[in-house]
């Protein structure tokens, strides 16, 4: 029961952190992208914030043997950057740039209640389903690997 | 602009506290992509605690909502087929790369991981290219 309590819990912190920054609005984002444009660094702050805080409590919590709810980490450990990773990258960024959502907002923004969100949420949504049924079908992932 | 970045690094730093209590109590990673992927294609065992974090998400957009709904103001900037392609990309190209803007761009530049930073890099370098491209082609309102 901590375990999800806990990540409840960071999930209530994350979103308000999200909302403190202004990612949750879209023309924030399209304007951190638009470098070439009306360039709004503020998101450049938000990383900074994030990376730097988790830059040095990543380091002292692994010194733990165990996370505190678990018996063990789930840490990703691969090192090879591979053609799945920088295609799926690519579309990605592709998309976070015309939309303006990247899947972290588009869940927090369902609750504004608003149409935008609820359609760009439905269409991740789908476009994960398509990837599901790619790789189930052609090991779409593991050739690119 | 100065409270803008104080506010934007203010809002970092609560992300950063958060996915480091993620790690501290549970030991995962703060990947919101995959967290939602594994509620869509489950895995046996492996599924609570994904809904309470995306209950958690939800909550803490409610609180903005009721709170500060100006952080909240999902803009129209696109026409919806844009919308709706652009939720397509993003979601069938963070499984193929492994990760999105928390799981890569926060928690995994963090730990200095070589995945993480390519990832990133192609990602912001993508975006910016699309916003070129809106702007170009006048689809963007």
């Amino acid at each position: 029961m901590k375990y999800n309590i806990g990540a409840l819990i960071v999930g209530l912190l994350f979103a308000i952190g999200l909302g403190l920054s202004g990612i949750l609005q879209p023309a924030n984002i399209i304007g951190f992208l638009d470098i070439f444009g009306k360039w709004n660094p503020t998101l450049l702050f938000t990383m900074a914030g994030a990376v730097g805080v988790h830059f040095i409590t990543y380091r002292l919590i692994r010194k733990r043997k165990t996370p505190m709810f678990s018996k063990e980490w789930f840490i990703p450990t691969r090192q090879e950057i591979t053609p799945a990773l920088v295609i799926g990258s690519l579309i990605f960024g592709i998309g976070w740039g015309l939309g303006g959502y990247c899947p972290t907002v588009s869940v927090t923004t369902l609750a504004s209640f608003e149409t935008r969100p609820i359609i760009v949420f439905v269409s991740i949504i789908f476009g994960m389903l398509l990837f599901w049924f790619l790789d189930k079908k052609m090991n779409l992932k593991s050739r690119l690997e | 602009m100065e409270t803008e970045w104080v506010m934007g690094l203010a809002g970092g730093v609560v992300i950063g506290i958060a996915v480091s209590l993620m790690l501290l109590w549970n030991g995962r990673v703060t990947g919101v992509s995959s967290i939602v992927y594994g509620v869509l294609v489950p895995i046996k065992g492996d599924i609570s605690w994904r809904w309470y974090f995306i209950v958690g998400l939800l909550l803490g957009g409610l609180s903005l909502k009721f709170t500060a709904p100006e952080l909240l103001a999902a803009e129209l900037q696109t026409k919806a087929w844009i919308g709706s392609l652009a939720g397509i990309l993003v979601g069938f190209g963070a499984m193929l790369g492994g990760g999105c803007t928390s799981g890569h761009g926060v928690c995994g530049v963090s730990r200095v991981s070589p995945r993480s930073i390519v990832a990133t890099i192609v990602f912001m370098a993508a975006g910016m290219a699309a916003v070129v491209l809106l702007r170009k082609t006048g689809l963007y309102i």
